[in-house]
């Protein structure tokens, strides 16, 4: 692929990079992707083909280490991204029936994401806030005791600050 | 003069708002003009009296707690600079008894300390175990590992000295050192913690694992869950750097090791050790075949030592105090002590750090103080999603190895998730199956395909399909999985699910077991 056709990608400078960055570390795919996830919200599936470019990699390799990890997404995301934690110790403060709350509220299933934009709804397995449970990431920030109530505010406050 | 005030960086008392009390006391004291100084400590493990703020009194730290950030001009008003009176006023918190009955080693200075400062940890016996070490021989660091009882906390149990040993005799032109902080057992939050709060001991450690098997590069392998563990260890190895601890010339040794973070992306199955090595790759988390064992052809192929957070964490004081002084605590073949983590559905949950062979009763009921909804305790979960549960009769038995696998149970990393008496445990058997089946690498089919049988298969037995015939299926496949897996993912996953079909029968719609039943 000539380099040419992927610089007019909106995505391409990110993952320009990223790539400019790290691809000479060892093991430096990881930290290419989460890089490229970090400026984007996602990895784009076309980028592909200019990772394994430049790591030397069949673009099977770069596509099955994005797919394989929960964490990398193959489409952007909404604005704010919500994780509900799902493991045993929020089960036992009854994070199925927050999780139904959530769904309720955002109109959305697991994955997906409202219809304004404004928050993807995905789950987590163990935030290490097991003593403080129910527990949610909001962008990166861990909430604990999580209460129906406490999840409808802090939506609110995330579709505020857009 | 200034008074330090000491609110938690920790991620745990951040995600009840130590952020805003942070500010408040900050604005707070500027409007008053009252000379603070805040430090951003690690947490004590106290987490239901987070955000606990602490003052420094001549008569030692006061502690208050829960601190929100509408309680703070009412503890200036009352003088808390001083240790006034206040009703969250919880007198010195080296007197809670919760923290005063533990024995914390390895996480002596966890909640005490600035977690990233150099200066601070060394004040607090910080880098004495280094200090030793580095005028020691290589086989003579193994040795004292080896003589302290130390085994690996991240679950398996594998004596860490002899681990150490493999990697020193292995020849290769590069070793190296991993750290194994994907923590992803729902329960568990104590590698957490010492990253957090006391990340500098973690690299303490790994500096004196690199100059017992002489490897020049290390890895911490992190999860992207951890944001402030990350950062904090971030901060913590710069800092190291600066003061020489880490680089190519350490304490004057002429030695080199560096050392840096790598992220993980959400994959459970990465906590395995030979699928972290793929990982941090740069690869899919595929667990690999051992033979060959990661001491001998570990990362990138070459001889490493893969040790869990807190076995690198309770070196330092090994051979700061020496091997006997840690062989010293616990009991039976469980040397030292264990980080425990209390979970779930508990009155006082939180970090208990004890000498092997305190029992679970203890733990649940003297530390825990019951559970939060003030219910009775039906079954607790030890050791993360790929341990057993235990019923209330089980509850005497004590935190040791072997206890543990007598009763076809694990200790694992330590966490214990507690449940009321409102859980279904046909729906905990059920999501142990689920969460085998999110997580599986695929490597295996025993693992891959039995994990998604044996949702479907017990999806069945709770709804009364053919029970018994189900019920006798759903013991085959644990079997198969328990022996043909690759790896603890699959074949630890029957411990939870035989666990509760044989203590909790009930909940599966079946009889009451027979003991000769239960014990298979």
């Amino acid at each position: 692929m000539p380099p040419e056709a992927t610089t007019a990608e909106p995505w391409a400078p990110a993952v320009e990079r990223a790539l400019a960055a790290h691809k000479t570390r060892p093991g430096a795919l990881l930290p290419i992707l989460h890089e490229i996830q970090h400026a984007l919200g996602y990895v784009p599936p076309a980028a592909v083909p200019v990772i394994a470019d430049a790591l030397n990699l069949s673009r099977a390799e770069v596509h099955g280490v994005v797919t394989f990890y929960h964490e990398f997404r193959e489409q952007a995301p909404g604005r704010h991204v919500v994780k509900i934690c799902l493991a045993e110790a929020c089960q036992s403060l009854g994070c199925e029936e927050l999780l139904a709350h959530a769904k309720a509220r955002l109109g959305v299933e697991l994955h997906g994401t409202t219809a304004d934009g404004a928050i993807t709804l995905e789950p987590v397995y163990c935030l290490g806030n097991c003593m403080l449970s129910p527990s949610l990431m909001a962008d990166g920030e861990i909430h604990g005791r999580v209460t129906p109530q406490s999840f409808d505010r802090l939506t609110a406050e995330l579709r505020e600050a857009r | 003069m200034s008074t330090r005030v000491f609110i938690p960086r920790d991620s745990g008392a951040l995600s009840v708002g130590a952020e805003k009390v942070a500010r408040a006391i900050a604005t707070e004291a500027a409007v008053r003009n009252l000379p603070v100084t805040i430090v951003r400590n690690g947490s004590r493990g106290l987490y239901w009296l987070e955000p606990l703020v602490e003052v420094e009194t001549p008569a030692g730290r006061v502690a208050y707690g829960p601190v929100s950030a509408a309680d703070v001009p009412a503890l200036f008003e009352a003088g808390f600079l001083t240790g006034g009176r206040h009703g969250l006023n919880l007198g010195l918190t080296e007197e809670i008894p919760f923290l005063k009955k533990q024995e914390r080693l390895t996480c002596a200075r966890v909640g005490i300390t600035d977690p990233v400062s150099v200066a601070d940890y060394e004040a607090h016996g910080g880098y004495r175990g280094l200090r030793n070490a580095i005028r020691m021989e290589p086989a003579a660091i193994v040795e004292q590992v080896t003589q302290s009882g130390l085994r690996g906390r991240g679950g398996a149990a594998f004596p860490t000295g002899i681990k150490w040993k493999t990697v020193l005799g292995a020849t290769g032109d590069q070793k190296y050192v991993v750290c194994n902080a994907d923590e992803g057992d729902s329960g568990t939050f104590s590698d957490r913690m010492i990253m957090e709060g006391d990340p500098l001991v973690l690299v303490e450690g790994m500096t004196i694992a690199a100059l017992a098997v002489g490897a020049a590069q290390g890895y911490i392998y992190s999860r992207s869950e951890y944001p402030h563990a990350i950062a904090a260890l971030t901060e913590a190895i710069q800092g190291a750097y600066r003061a020489g601890f880490l680089g190519p010339d350490i304490l004057g040794s002429g030695k080199r090791f560096d050392l840096e973070v790598r992220v993980g992306a959400g994959a459970y199955v990465c906590g395995e050790e030979t699928a972290l090595l793929e990982s941090l790759e740069g690869k899919r988390g595929v667990v690999r075949y051992k033979p060959p064992l990661p001491a001998i052809e570990g990362l990138f192929g070459k001889p490493t030592v893969i040790n869990n957070v807190i076995s690198l964490a309770s070196v330092p004081i090994i051979l700061d105090r020496g091997a006997a002084y840690y062989r010293d605590y616990g009991m039976g073949r469980s040397r030292g002590t264990l980080p425990i983590q209390l979970a779930g559905n508990i009155r006082h949950g939180g970090l208990v750090e004890k000498a092997f062979g305190v029992t679970v009763r203890e733990l649940l009921y003297d530390y825990g103080g019951g559970t939060l909804t003030g219910r009775p305790i039906r079954a607790v979960q030890v050791g993360g999603p790929l341990g057993a549960y235990l019923p209330e009769s089980q509850f005497d038995t004590p935190l040791d190895y072997e206890a543990f696998v007598a009763i076809n149970a694990m200790v694992g990393h330590g966490g214990i998730v507690v449940f009321d008496d409102t859980v279904d445990m046909a729906k905990q058997a059920r999501w142990a199956m689920e969460f085998c089946a999110i997580e599986s690498c695929g490597k295996c089919t025993p693992c891959r395909i039995g994990s998604t049988r044996g949702v479907e298969v017990l999806d069945k037995v709770m709804a009364g399909q053919d029970r018994e015939a189900n019920v006798a299926l759903t013991r085959d496949l644990c079997n198969t999985m328990l022996y043909g897996s690759l790896c603890a993912l699959g074949g630890m996953t029957p411990y939870p699910v035989l666990s509760a079909l044989n203590h909790f029968p009930d909940d599966f719609g079946l009889p009451a077991a027979e003991p000769a039943a239960a014990a298979r």
